[in-house]
């Protein structure tokens, strides 16, 4: 794995992107290796009765699957010396119309690029930006044919990892 | 209701927390975390750690342990029912490994009342056995009061 020049390194650089996708069973995953098992997160009626339209995902399930990026692209996770975000808008993860539960129903677009560099503490910022993908209701893009442009929903702000190189 | 006063209370310290490497990839795989420093141990020794490395968010499962001394103080008076999670921040003063016995106290460091409720904020110092801070957990929760549904 190759680990990335602290002097070639500038603010605004991209770091990479990634597509991430919630199924129910991968909440179900989050909720026992968490041990979070806040019924919101896996039970349509709850999570309606508490004022959901139904089940969402884990904010942290969203939190901490956004950082891997970070982590591959410093060559060590271990080099991750802070790393916060605010939860600005649910992720509904609904049942899948049929089938296996492993079936994703949420796609999510992730990216990063360096917000910060610190020479004196060769310390990095990544800012990272996490969208919520849906598709466009359809009387509200009329004839943009069978592949409109999903809707764009950030559902994290001020995320961001700092770096240790 | 939250009751104000309680701004700045510790409780005393969870039980230990051990962490294994079941624990550590049982979580990678949960949040889709790919590096192999969580899955495999050749891999984070290669990088010079003793054993797998805890992603970064893992401190939230041994924060939220914690967390728990809050959630049961009645004197605080916070409706969990009534809960948003608004903010997390981890700060590692050196990574989570395989095999660390690792001790948590949290401290209920800010109780700030809003309009149509109060955004509470907890800190979890997370230590090793030794008394070095490995990780501080800050949480941000907004709370809502009670009869407030409309």
């Amino acid at each position: 794995m190759s680990t990335p020049v602290f002097e070639e390194l500038e603010k605004g650089q991209q770091i990479g992107t990634r597509e991430l996708s919630f199924s129910r069973a991968d909440l179900i995953r989050y909720a026992a290796a968490s041990g979070d098992h806040n019924p919101i997160h896996w039970n349509d009626r709850f999570a309606r009765e508490v004022g959901l339209d139904g089940v969402i995902a884990h904010g942290m399930l969203t939190m901490g699957s956004a950082v891997d990026l970070v982590s591959v692209w410093a060559g060590d996770p271990g080099a991750i010396v802070d790393y916060q975000s605010r939860f600005t808008k649910p992720v509904p993860v609904p049942d899948a119309a049929s089938g296996s539960p492993e079936t994703p129903t949420a796609r999510l677009q992730l990216s990063g690029k360096i917000g910060a560099v610190d020479a004196e503490q060769r310390r990095v910022r990544i800012d990272l930006s996490v969208e919520l993908l849906t598709e466009p209701a359809a009387e509200e893009e009329p004839g943009r044919g069978a592949h409109p442009d999903p809707v764009r929903t950030k559902v994290l702000a001020k995320s961001q990892a700092v770096v240790q190189l | 209701m939250i009751n104000p006063e309680r701004q700045g209370h510790q409780y005393p310290p969870a039980a230990p927390f051990q962490v294994s490497r079941e624990a550590i990839r049982e979580f990678a795989l949960a949040v889709q975390a790919e590096h192999p420093a969580h899955h495999d141990v050749e891999a984070a020794r290669e990088l010079g750690h003793r054993d797998l490395v805890a992603p970064p968010s893992f401190a939230v499962v041994i924060a939220q342990r914690a967390e728990a001394a809050v959630v049961n103080d009645a004197e605080a008076g916070i409706d969990f029912s009534r809960v948003v999670h608004a903010e997390e921040r981890f700060t590692h003063h050196s990574p989570i490994l395989a095999g660390d016995t690792l001790s948590s106290q949290v401290t209920l460091e800010r109780i700030r009342t809003m309009g149509a409720g109060a955004m509470v904020t907890t800190v979890v110092q997370i230590s090793a056995e030794d008394g070095s801070a490995r990780t501080t957990v800050t949480s941000s929760l907004l709370v809502r009061n009670s009869g407030d549904d409309t």
